[in-house]
């Protein structure tokens, strides 16, 4: 089925639930810092929230230019949010460019708000533009607010005496003021977070404040001129507790920091930089006194060679990266496999193949997850379908790593490992803690070692060097079953690859029951899905369930193995739709594991589903 | 010295030998270098529950399988890699590195070069035999310009890259050579335990099948006395012999500031002003590892040899001090940064 752009809804609410607000403005305008502190805000107001950050893979494209566009969208509201909403109703356009890449998305009648300062001549050729949107009525379709925020600024900073171009940075504060003014969020948060951000340069602070007050100011006043006016969401009404927010990046690094302690282990993070996952290894880094050593290695694969290393030796080895970076680690997975020692591979998904789109989402990795490797080379594979799942998803990787001796794959991708939500904070105390179990003496009948007996899990005992006693050889070459001692022979190899692949297939047995997210446990349509998807298709169910269709959602975190009563539940549905951003991987995957009739939708733009595509992809599948 | 070394563990050459059959082609040279790492470890006093042989993959790296201690037989080119995870999550185990010219030096050297520029403390043993064994005799990178072989059967016009120089080029703080059959490996290989930090021995080993006697210029018992130049800390770089056309020593050549050789009259070394080896001297380690052979003769036994910090202590040990005194509860860690409550 070929992706069908949405059309932007029509309907604009009178009262809204929710709003889309867009900031886009040139790679060095601080469009992701503007997004991230107006996130902040709106989280600390009691709205619930997702976002969305799309930026260049360019560090600083040059200025002006379409492709040097950045930009942070993020759905608010006073009801649950699943996604970072379809087509804003605001758009903050710092530059010519800005507007031209981002205004087809926002909705008719949205507003957009336009620095009219950048929209000079040059500017305006770098965007493509013959002649000024702002004057050519291009735009009548939107509400359009456009006033020079850069000479505003300067204005507001000018007794600081700070030089120009210093001075223009300030710019992305003082549009977040008539932000924080529009949606009737309180600055304090804002002027602490800056102060201490320029702790060590209080003019550029003070300079940051006043232009953040000036934006405020600038509302209020403009609020005379009508075409602005403050808008207020109610908290969403959430459990009680305690909450933050939370990117997925930083959601995985908990987890496994989280996982290690649950399974009463050190851990070893050996990463290489790469986008979008190297902000793990970051996250991680801070985080020695959680008994953590991390390790940049000189490669992909030395970053998970050293993983398998700290396994080996009794730590739990975690490495990470993304599509490219996991295609070199692939010959290292099998060795782990081979040697049935636990690690952890996350895989933060991008657009490929080869360097593909490094700064865009994509689940295109889903193949190379499960069957990406020479041989047969079972591994336990699962996704997270939100930054919160994120850590849930990480202590999981941790227990089957550990409990089963495998290497798991965790799959998050771009959006997620970018994009932030509220989350409420959970009680370690609340998870059942799985202590990993060291060999300590001599398991073999007659006192002899065996290295790869098995467990009722199929699991062989873990072994660290330095246990005196027990010295025994492993390595990535077949083995004999028990003793582990090089043995090609027939019976040997089938032996251990039918063990390799029971095992795998055991964690099944240790997993919950595959559940209807939404919807009934039959019915004409299920619509199937993994990853990051939720977002989009929860609500994309929601509202078609609302119109009385008769849709369920399913969302499945156990890629490798599934849950054992997936196939049973698929069955009883008429239709099965299996909406992803590549071209029908998991769609395949359920083909050939229940043969059932599964449908794919896809999308692969780099961007995520909005809701309305897969509204559509519903009534389309129920025709 | 290194002072992970186990004090008092008494084992014999016996305790290292596993119940492995061994599967080198008989009168390969790695049967030899076996032997004398079976017989050094006991007399460095290892202990076999802290001792770990970690390999890559090639003939070389068979290795582990034949010694009774902890192995890990890896995946190609990788075993430095392996190694450095190992020794940092566990700095208190032993580790040998097994490998090859085409394990090390090709699809590995990037690890290999890495290790060694971060000083893991561990022992680099590179078996160069000249030749991919395993995969049947194809030209490797250590391979002799004009090497024939199966992907070159016109011979190979790729120079040979060498090991000891490419070691000293990633900045390794002990250098050594020896090979196969040498009476005088075990000690190199102790002197390389002793050193704390990466060891990088090059062992020029004979392999029967593919590479015959590739070694035998200098290696041959046979006027070795003229080709081998065994190093010693504080002794004179003397070779030769009355017997063969007189001593002979290595001197510097001040004008073209290069090594020369120089004839040693009436045993008069210093007359002739031949170099006192001195295992700390960098530049002249730089001469020794690149001294061509045959003008000169190959110079052996410990060439390099001056300390430089661990990676292990430096990497634990600035993680130790930025663990002092830090609150480690989980909960207070789920919690950072900005929080709010929502109420009942």
């Amino acid at each position: 089925m070929a992706t069908q752009l949405a059309e932007p809804e029509a309907s604009s609410q009178a009262s809204p639930e929710s709003v889309v607000i867009r900031f886009a403005g040139d790679s060095g305008d601080g469009m992701q810092l503007t997004g991230g502190q107006f996130t902040l805000s709106t989280a600390l107001s009691g709205n619930d929230l997702a976002t969305f950050p799309d930026f260049p893979a360019e560090i600083r494209a040059p200025q002006g230019t379409l492709f040097g566009v950045s930009a942070f969208q993020i759905n608010f509201g006073s009801t649950e949010i699943d996604t970072a909403g379809d087509a804003p109703d605001v758009l903050v356009a710092m530059n010519p460019a800005a507007l031209k890449t981002n205004v087809g998305a926002l909705k008719p009648g949205g507003l957009i708000i336009a620095d009219s300062g950048e929209f000079t001549k040059r500017n305006l050729e770098k965007a493509h533009y013959a002649a000024s949107p702002l004057e050519d009525g291009s735009l009548a379709k939107w509400q359009l607010l456009a006033f020079d925020i850069s000479a505003q600024t300067l204005e507001s900073v000018k007794p600081f005496g700070l030089g120009n171009k210093e001075a223009l940075r300030c710019k992305n504060m003082w549009t977040l003021g008539l932000a924080l003014w529009m949606f009737d969020r309180d600055r304090q948060p804002l002027v602490d977070w800056l102060n201490a951000k320029f702790r060590k340069n209080p003019v550029l602070a003070e300079a940051n404040i006043a232009a953040l007050n000036a934006g405020h100011a600038y509302g209020e006043t403009a609020e005379l001129s009508g075409s602005l006016h403050k808008v207020h969401l109610d908290p969403v009404e959430a459990p009680a507790g305690l909450y933050r927010t939370i990117s997925g990046a930083e959601a995985v690094a908990l987890g496994l920091v989280m996982g290690a302690k649950l399974a009463d282990l050190q851990m070893f993070f050996g990463g290489y930089p790469i986008t979008p996952a190297s902000s793990i290894l970051h996250y991680l880094a801070t985080m020695k006194e959680f008994g953590v050593t991390t390790f940049q290695a000189e490669d992909e694969i030395a970053a998970i060679a050293s993983a398998i290393g700290a396994s080996y030796a009794g730590h739990l080895g975690v490495t990470s990266s993304s599509g490219p970076g996991i295609a070199l680690k692939g010959e290292a997975m099998g060795l782990a496999v081979m040697t049935e020692l636990p690690l952890v591979i996350v895989n933060s998904q991008r657009g490929g193949p080869s360097t593909g789109l490094p700064t865009k989402t994509e689940q295109s990795d889903l193949y190379q997850a499960v069957y990406g490797r020479n041989g047969d080379t079972p591994m336990p594979v699962i996704a997270a379908r939100s930054p919160g799942d994120a850590f849930e998803c990480a202590i999981e990787a941790c227990r089957i790593a550990t409990q089963y001796m495998t290497p798991v794959i965790l799959l998050t991708d771009g959006y997620i490992a970018n994009a932030a939500e509220p989350w409420k904070v959970p009680d370690p105390a609340a998870y059942a803690p799985f202590p990993a179990r060291f060999l300590t003496t001599r398991n073999g009948p007659d006192g002899n070692l065996l290295p790869y007996a098995r467990d009722e899990k199929g699991a062989r005992p873990w072994i660290k060097p330095g246990t005196p006693g027990l010295m025994h050889r492993i390595g990535g070459i077949e083995k004999n079953p028990g003793t582990g001692n090089l043995d090609y022979s027939p019976a040997a190899h089938q032996a251990m690859t039918d063990a390799r692949k029971a095992k795998v297939d055991g964690v099944a047995k240790g997993i919950p029951a595959q559940e209807v997210t939404l919807g009934e446990e039959r019915g004409k349509l299920a619509v199937v899905g993994w990853g990051s998807t939720f977002g989009p298709i929860h609500q994309a169910v929601r509202r078609a369930r609302g119109r009385g269709l008769d849709v369920s959602h399913i969302h499945v975190r156990h890629i490798w193995p599934l849950p054992e009563n997936l196939g049973d539940l698929l069955r009883g549905y008429e239709r099965i739709l299996v909406p992803e951003m590549n071209t029908g991987q998991f769609k395949t995957v359920l083909r050939d594991q229940f043969l059932v009739d599964a449908k794919p939708y896809n999308k692969t733009s780099g961007q995520p589903f909005t809701i309305a595509e897969i509204e559509a992809a519903i009534e389309g599948a129920l025709a | 010295m290194n002072d992970m070394t186990p004090i008092g563990v008494t084992t014999t050459l016996k305790d290292w030998e596993s119940d492995q059959e061994v599967r080198w082609c008989p009168g390969c040279g790695d049967y030899a270098i076996l032997k004398a790492v079976q017989r050094t470890l006991p007399e460095i006093g290892a202990d076999p529950a802290k001792t770990v042989f970690v390999s890559g993959i090639g003939c070389s790296s068979r290795f582990p399988y034949y010694v009774e201690s902890y192995g890990f037989h890896t995946i190609h080119g990788r075993a430095p890699a392996v190694a450095t995870g190992i020794k940092l999550s566990n700095p208190e185990l032993d580790i040998w590195l097994i490998t090859g010219d085409g394990d090390g030096m090709s699809i590995g050297g990037n690890h290999t070069m890495h290790l060694i520029r971060r000083n893991l403390n561990c022992q680099i043993m590179l078996f160069n035999n000249e030749i991919y064994g395993l995969t049947k005799g194809q030209y490797s990178p250590t391979s002799r310009l004009g090497t024939t072989s199966p992907t070159t059967p016109l011979g190979s016009v790729d120079r040979p890259a060498s090991p000891c120089a490419f070691a000293l080029g990633a900045g390794a703080r002990f250098i050594a050579r020896g090979f196969d059959v040498s009476k005088h490996l075990p000690e190199v290989l102790k002197a390389a335990h002793a050193h704390k930090g990466a060891a990088f021995i090059e062992i020029f080993q004979n392999c029967i099948v593919y590479n015959k006697d590739r070694f035998e210029d200098f290696a041959a018992p046979k006027g070795a006395e003229d080709r081998q130049l065994w190093l010693k800390h504080g002794e004179p770089m003397l070779f030769g012999s009355e017997k063969t056309g007189g001593i002979k020593g290595i001197a510097l050549d001040h004008e073209n500031l290069c090594l020369k050789v120089v004839d040693v009259v009436d045993r008069d070394w210093q007359a002739a002003k031949v170099i006192v080896h001195d295992v700390t001297n960098r530049s002249v380690a730089h001469m020794l590892v690149e001294l061509p052979f045959g003008a000169f003769p190959m110079a052996l036994g410990v060439i390099y040899d001056d300390p430089r910090p661990t990676y292990e202590d430096a990497l634990l040990g600035q993680d130790a001090t930025a663990r002092e005194g830090k609150d480690t509860s989980l909960a207070h860690l789920l919690a950072k940064g900005q929080t709010w409550t929502v109420e009942d």
